[in-house]
């Protein structure tokens, strides 16, 4: 028996399975074969039959359990709660490819260096976003002496580990503008003659401005999972974390589609659409076959960009007129379609449906085609 | 990009640019235009990173965790 032969016709991990269960009960040549062969003729029986109808199996194999998932749930990650998205309010935010994930999360491992619960927690206050109006108590416009009075928290500041003097130089560096500090207060002044309304809206630039951290990363905690130490974080932004000394650049990952799109590219993407959705159906006690959460990663990818499922993308992108008309915004595509004089060629099956013919799926693919030899009757 | 290999992440399959010869092969073996490929865009990480052109195909290998390896094909666009 030849195994690097078996590997080329059967998958690589279902091969190795042969070689692994033959040993281990010391089959001789004969039974051998027979193992092969039998396991060969399962998986010719269990893959897909061409004109096969997988997007619509597809379609109810995931959203059947859908259907039993509970309306909103949320998960408290670790006991220091963060709240996640979960359930299918999250499964829709998937397909759908948000902008923004209702709840972005990054998990972040650390280099082997760093895997102790004191570096990550130093690492975890370092990146996490400080901004002037984490630290502030209230804040006051003094239209009389055109300037802006902030009342800092002194606890928050010891807490945060901060000074004023520091918060007023960032302030200087950002808007380049007169600054009085004093031990809980901090007196900005603006230029004579200016309008009231610059005075407001300075007043909202001053307070999200950064002291320190990465921007977006709202909330950070450490956890242990497993034997080492890990930081959650709610807020993501992976490029820049992805810097961040000590951080594993190898497995640290974002839930946001869009933003792993841009750092790690569409390959990645395809990877953590899967991941995504596995995770959120399973949490849920559901159990769907990976081929059919592959299909829709795949088509969620393949032209380079991440496309939602739905009107504005996948579906929205169909070839097929009739088709389109069929899913949303009926009168929409068939004006459109009237005034750019678009042509239906009938491919798929849902037109085809629509005007009563023989749709192409299974037996209904195969065309037949008889060219008459010429000179005989 | 310094600082990190987005190569090595773990999300990331590895990329390898196909040669002409094998990039006829494919497509002679499928029978198919290479715009029937599904695609990659020009500005995406990991090709900047490999220094894939327009019209390059790139070689995906993912591994899977129930059958090993699997092969995929994506061709270089533009936009």
């Amino acid at each position: 028996m030849n195994f690097e032969k078996l590997k080329e016709e059967l998958p690589e991990k279902i091969a190795e399975k042969i070689k692994e269960v033959s040993r281990k009960y010391k089959l001789d040549e004969n039974k051998k074969n027979k193992l092969v062969e039998k396991v060969k003729d399962i998986y010719e029986k269990s893959k897909y039959e061409p004109g096969e109808a997988i997007g619509v199996v597809t379609a109810q194999s995931i959203s059947e359990p859908a259907t039993q998932m509970t309306m909103r749930t949320y998960h408290v990650a670790g006991a220091a709660e963060i709240k996640v998205t979960l359930g299918l309010p999250r499964l829709i935010e998937i397909f759908d490819a948000r902008r923004q994930p209702s709840t972005p999360m990054m998990k972040i491992h650390l280099k082997k260096d760093y895997n102790t619960r004191e570096k990550a927690k130093e690492i975890a206050n370092k990146i996490r976003e400080l901004k002037v109006e984490d630290v502030v108590k209230s804040s006051v416009v003094d239209i009389l002496n055109n300037q802006i009075e902030f009342f800092l928290d002194t606890e928050l500041l010891e807490k945060y580990d901060v000074t004023p003097e520091e918060i007023s130089k960032k302030i200087k560096e950002a808007f380049k503008i007169n600054i009085r500090t004093s031990k809980s207060k901090i007196t900005v002044k603006l230029r004579e003659g200016e309008e009231i309304k610059e005075l407001h809206k300075m007043k909202t630039k001053v307070l999200s401005l950064n002291i320190r951290g990465i921007k977006g990363i709202r909330q950070t905690i450490v956890r242990r999972e497993g034997d080492e130490w890990v930081i959650l974080t709610l807020g993501s932004n992976l490029k820049k974390i992805l810097e961040v000394e000590g951080v594993d650049t190898t497995r640290t990952v974002s839930n946001d589609i869009h933003e792993t799109a841009r750092v790690l590219g569409i390959e990645a993407v395809r990877n953590l659409i899967i991941e995504e959705v596995t995770k959120t159906l399973e949490e849920q006690g559901l159990d769907v076959i990976p081929r059919h959460i592959t299909l829709v990663a795949d088509m969620m990818t393949v032209d380079g960009i991440v496309k939602p499922i739905g009107r504005y993308g996948v579906a929205g992108a169909k070839g097929s007129v009739l088709a389109r008309a069929n899913f949303e915004e009926t009168i929409k595509h068939l004006t459109q379609a009237a005034l750019a004089g678009e042509v239906d060629t009938l491919e798929s099956s849902i037109e085809n449906v629509m005007i009563n013919q023989v749709v192409p799926m299974g037996t209904g693919v195969v065309e037949l085609v008889f060219s008459p030899k010429k000179g005989k009757k | 990009m310094a600082g990190f290999n987005i190569l090595k992440h773990r999300l990331v399959p590895e990329h390898v640019i196909l040669s002409e010869e094998e990039k006829k092969k494919l497509l002679e073996k499928y029978n198919i235009d290479e715009k029937q490929l599904p695609k990659i865009l020009v500005r995406d990480p990991v090709v900047k990173a490999i220094g894939a052109k327009p019209g390059d195909v790139i070689k995906i290998i993912r591994k899977n965790e129930l059958v090993g390896e699997v092969v995929y094909y994506r061709l270089v666009v533009k936009e």
